[in-house]
C-alpha cells in the first residue's frame, strides 16, 4: 500500500510545512487486513423488468464478505428490486424478471436451473414489516431448520437457543418459547425474524429496511445486532435512513432511478463523496 | 342556514331514515321468530326427538326428519366443503391472475346464486332419473352443490386475507409452495375457513327445494341413503300444507327446530370468527 | 463544484451564518493588523494601547463561531461536505484568533518601542506585513469562492514572507553587532518581524483548510510538489 519510492519517516519538523513525508495510500482502498476474504458476490449487468418497465440498469459491484453493504437511496431508486434479486423472491410474482449475472458460490444464481428453493435457504432475508408466523416462538424458528435439516429433539432445542441467542432475544423469550410469536411486541417480532433467519445459517443476509417500522430503541438494538452478526455472516441492507447506513455499513452503494450512481467505503463516501449526486442527496439538498 | 347548521340537520335527517329502516326489518324478524315460537313452542316435547312421523290423527315426532337432515347435512358438507376448500386455495393461491382462475371464479359465482331449485332439477336428472327413484344420495349431493361455491368463495377470501409478506418470509427460508400454504396459509386463515363450512352448512339447513326432487321424504325410520330419505324440511312442506291439526303442529315444531338450529350455528360460526380476530 | 440549496432553509441560512461570521472575522482581524501597523509607523502608542483593549472582540467572535458550529454539528449531523466546512471552520477560527493575538503583541512592542527612532527602515517590514495581509485576504476569498488554485497560490506566497523575515533577521544581526546602544530596539523589532512571519504562516493555515473543505484532501504537512498533484 506504501508507495515503494516514498521517503522513510522524517525526523521531527521544525517548521510543519515544509517537512517530507511520505504520500499516504491511494483513496478507496480499504487498508486494514481485512479477515473475511474478497466478494462474497459478484453482480455483473444486472438489469430488471416489471413487465414492460425497466426497474434496474446494468448494475456491477461486488458484496464482500462477511461486511456489511448498505444501499441508500431515494424512494424508487431500485434499491429493494436490488435485494429482492438476490434471492430471487420476484420469482412469486408474475412479469418480473432480472437479467445478468449474479455470480455466487461459482455460479450465476439467476440461472434458471438452480433449485430456487435451495438459493433461499443459504440466501437469508428480513423484511421491513416484522412476519411472524402464526405459531410458537420454537415453531417460527424450527420452521426454516426443517425443511433442509433433520434434527433431533434436543438439537433443535439447542439450534433454536443459539439463534434466539445470536438475535439478543433469548433471554426476552427463554420462558416463553411456547407462546405465539404474535405476542411480542414489534421490536421483538423483528429479531424474531431474524432469530428465524439465521436459524438456518444462510451465507448471506439480506436486510430491507430492518428498522423503519420499529421505534428508536429497537432500532438501536437491532443496529448493534446487524453489527455482531457481521462478524459471521454477509450482509446486505438497504435503509432509507442515512444515518443508519453511515453508523452500520462497510460499504454504501448510492442508487438512482436504477442506476449505481456511486458505490464505495463508507467512511470515504460520508466525508467525501466522488459523485456531486452522492453529495446532494446525503447532505440533503436532493430535489 | 350556515352550512355547519345544514349538516347537522341532514345528519339527523338521514340518522332517523336509518333508524327507522333498521327497526322496520327487525320488525318482520322478531315478529316471524315470535310467530315460530308462540306457534312451535308447546309442541316441542321429548316425544319430538324419539317418534317417528306419524300418519294422520296419531301421536309422533319428527326423530326420522331430524336425524336424516342432520345426516344429509353431514354428507352433503362431507361432499362439498372439501372440494371447495380445494378450489378456494387454488384461487387464492395459484389462480390470482390466471385465465383459468377467472374462468372458475365468474362460474362460481353463477353457481353461487343458482335457485336451489334449479340445482335440484339438476341432480334429478344426473341421478334420480338414471337410478329410477329417489335417494339420500341424490339429496346429499344436491346439497353438496349448494355448499361448495359458498365455500370457495369464503375460502379464497379467507386465504387472500393472510398478507403476501408472511408467504415471501416463508419463501425467503426456502419453503416450497405447498409447505407455504399448508403450514403457514391454512392456519392464520384456518377460522375463517371453518366459519365458512359452518356457514354454508346452517344455509343448506333449511334447504326444500332441492330435495323435494332428489331425496323426497320418507315417512319411517330409514339411514339408507340409497332410498328415499327423511328429512325436516320436506316433512314441514308437506305437514304444514296438510289438513291434519296434529301434522300441522309438528310443522311448527320442525320449523321452530330448524330456525333454532340455523341461529345457533350462526351465533357459533361468528363467535369463533371474532374470537380468533381479537 | 456549486451544489444545489438545501431541502432545509433554516439548515442553509445556518451554514451561511457560518461562512458570514467568519468573512466578518477575517476583515475584523485585517484591521487590527492595519492599525498595528500604522501604530508602528507612527510610533503611536497610545493607538497601540487602543488595540491591546480590543482583542477582545476577537474572542468573543471566535467564542460565538464556534458555539454555532457546535449546535450545527448537534442538530443537523452533517456529512461530507458539509461536515468538512464546520470542522475546518473550527480550526480556521483558531487561526484568525492567533492573527488577532500577533497584532495585539505588534500593539504591545511598539509601545515598548515608544518614541525611538526606527533601528532599521521599516519599509521592509511594512512590506512583509503587506503580503501577509494579501495572504489573509485571499485566502479568505477563496474560502468565499471555493477557489482551490488561488489557496494554493496563497500556501506558496508564504515563502515570500518568510524570505522577508530571513533578510530583516540578518539586518537586524547587523546592527546589533554594531553596537550594544541597539539592542533593546533590535529585540523589539526582531519580535515584530518573527510575528508578522506567524501571521502569514496562519495566513497559510487558513488556505490549507480551504483547500480541504472544497477537495476533501487534507493538505497539511505536504510539501508543494506533492501538493499540486490535488489543486
Amino acid at each position: 500500500m506504501e508507495s515503494p519510492e516514498a521517503s522513510s519517516t522524517s525526523s521531527e519538523p521544525s517548521t510543519p510545512m515544509h517537512c517530507e513525508v511520505p504520500l499516504r495510500p491511494a483513496a478507496g482502498v480499504p487498508a486494514r487486513a481485512a479477515p473475511a476474504g474478497g466478494p462474497k458476490v459478484e453482480i455483473r449487468g444486472l438489469s430488471f423488468f416489471y413487465g414492460k418497465h425497466q426497474a434496474l440498469h446494468d448494475i456491477d459491484l461486488d458484496i464482500q464478505d462477511r461486511q456489511i453493504t448498505a444501499f441508500i437511496g431515494p424512494s424508487g431508486c431500485g434499491k429493494s428490486t436490488l435485494l429482492r434479486a438476490l434471492n430471487r423472491i420476484y420469482e412469486l410474482y408474475p412479469g418480473q424478471r432480472a437479467t445478468g449475472k449474479i455470480m455466487f458460490g461459482g455460479r450465476n444464481l439467476l440461472e434458471r436451473a438452480g433449485d430456487v428453493n435451495r438459493l433461499r435457504s443459504k440466501v437469508g432475508m428480513v423484511f421491513q414489516r416484522p412476519t411472524p408466523f402464526p405459531m410458537s416462538v420454537q415453531d417460527n424458528i424450527s420452521f426454516g431448520v426443517q425443511l433442509y435439516e433433520r434434527l433431533s429433539r434436543p438439537d433443535m432445542e439447542a439450534r433454536v437457543q443459539w439463534a434466539l441467542e445470536k438475535a439478543a432475544l433469548w433471554d426476552e423469550v427463554k420462558d416463553k418459547l411456547r407462546q405465539d410469536g404474535t405476542a411480542l411486541s414489534g421490536g421483538q417480532q423483528q429479531r424474531l425474524c431474524i432469530a428465524r433467519a439465521v436459524a438456518v445459517k444462510p451465507d448471506i443476509l439480506l436486510l430491507d429496511e430492518p428498522a423503519s417500522a420499529l421505534d428508536p430503541i429497537s432500532t438501536q438494538k437491532i443496529e448493534q445486532l446487524i453489527t455482531e452478526l457481521k462478524k459471521d455472516y454477509t450482509i446486505a441492507i438497504v435503509t432509507h435512513n442515512m444515518q443508519q447506513a453511515a453508523r452500520v455499513s462497510n460499504y454504501t452503494a448510492f442508487m438512482y432511478l436504477g442506476h449505481l450512481v456511486e458505490f464505495g467505503d463508507t467512511k470515504k463516501m460520508f466525508t467525501k463523496p466522488a459523485q456531486q449526486q452522492t453529495e446532494e442527496y446525503i447532505t440533503g439538498r436532493f430535489g | 342556514m350556515n352550512l355547519y347548521a345544514r349538516r347537522r340537520v341532514v345528519n339527523w335527517v338521514c340518522l332517523t331514515l336509518s333508524i327507522l329502516a333498521t327497526l322496520f326489518g327487525l320488525f318482520w324478524l322478531f315478529w316471524l321468530l315470535w310467530t315460530l315460537f308462540r306457534n312451535g313452542v308447546q309442541w316441542i316435547r321429548p316425544q319430538l326427538f324419539v317418534e317417528s312421523t306419524p300418519p294422520p290423527g296419531a301421536n309422533g315426532g319428527l326423530a326420522n326428519a331430524i336425524v336424516g337432515s342432520v345426516i344429509l347435512t353431514i354428507v352433503g358438507v362431507g361432499i362439498g366443503a372439501p372440494a371447495g376448500i380445494l378450489a378456494g386455495t387454488y384461487l387464492a393461491e395459484f389462480g390470482r391472475t390466471s385465465r383459468l382462475g377467472w374462468i372458475v371464479r365468474f362460474v362460481n359465482d353463477i353457481l353461487l346464486s343458482a335457485p336451489s331449485i334449479i340445482i335440484g332439477v339438476f341432480v334429478y336428472g344426473l341421478i334420480v332419473l338414471r337410478v329410477g327413484h329417489f335417494s339420500g344420495w341424490a339429496g346429499a349431493v344436491a346439497l353438496a352443490l349448494i355448499v361448495l361455491p359458498v365455500v370457495v368463495r369464503t375460502t379464497e377470501n379467507m386465504m387472500r386475507l393472510v398478507p403476501d409478506s408472511l408467504r415471501e418470509a416463508a419463501a425467503a427460508l426456502g419453503a416450497p409452495s405447498w409447505k407455504i400454504t399448508i403450514v403457514i396459509v391454512y392456519r392464520s386463515a384456518l377460522p375463517g375457513i371453518m366459519t365458512g363450512v359452518l356457514l354454508a352448512m346452517a344455509r343448506i339447513s333449511g334447504e326444500t327445494a332441492p330435495l323435494l326432487f332428489t331425496a323426497l321424504n320418507n315417512q319411517f325410520w330409514s339411514t339408507d341413503m340409497s332410498r328415499p330419505f327423511p328429512n325436516l324440511p320436506v316433512v314441514i312442506f308437506q305437514f304444514a300444507m296438510s289438513p291434519y291439526e296434529d301434522w300441522q303442529h309438528l310443522a311448527w315444531a320442525g320449523a321452530l327446530l330448524i330456525t333454532f338450529t340455523i341461529l345457533i350455528i350462526n351465533i357459533v360460526a361468528r363467535t369463533i370468527l371474532r374470537r380468533t380476530k381479537s | 463544484m456549486s451544489l444545489r440549496q438545501h431541502t432545509s432553509q433554516e439548515f442553509e441560512a445556518e451554514l451561511e451564518s457560518v461562512r458570514q461570521q467568519i468573512s466578518e472575522m477575517g476583515r475584523h482581524v485585517d484591521a487590527v493588523l492595519e492599525s498595528a501597523v500604522k501604530a508602528l509607523l507612527a510610533s503611536d502608542s497610545e493607538l497601540a494601547k487602543r488595540i491591546i483593549v480590543g482583542d477582545e472582540e476577537t474572542d468573543s467572535m471566535e467564542l460565538e463561531i464556534d458555539h454555532l458550529c457546535l449546535e450545527i454539528l448537534a442538530r443537523r449531523q452533517p456529512v461530507a461536505g458539509d461536515l468538512r466546512l464546520l470542522t475546518s471552520a473550527l480550526k480556521l477560527v483558531i487561526d484568525l484568533e492567533r492573527i488577532g493575538d500577533l497584532g495585539v503583541s505588534i500593539a504591545g512592542r511598539v509601545v515598548e518601542l515608544g518614541s525611538e527612532s526606527p533601528l532599521i527602515p521599516y519599509e521592509d517590514l511594512m512590506r512583509m506585513m503587506m503580503t501577509a495581509r494579501e495572504m489573509l485576504r485571499e485566502a479568505l476569498e477563496a474560502l468565499r469562492d471555493q477557489d482551490v488554485a488561488r489557496a494554493s497560490r496563497v500556501i506558496d506566497k508564504d515563502e515570500v514572507v518568510d524570505a522577508y523575515y530571513s533578510q530583516i533577521f540578518n539586518d537586524i544581526l547587523s546592527r546589533m553587532r554594531e553596537g550594544p546602544e541597539n539592542i533593546f530596539r533590535a529585540t523589539r523589532v526582531q519580535a515584530i518581524s518573527k510575528y508578522i512571519e506567524r501571521i502569514g504562516d496562519h495566513a497559510a493555515n487558513v488556505a490549507e483548510r480551504v483547500i480541504f473543505i472544497v477537495t476533501g484532501e487534507d493538505v497539511r504537512h505536504f510539501s508543494r510538489m506533492s501538493r499540486s498533484d490535488f489543486s
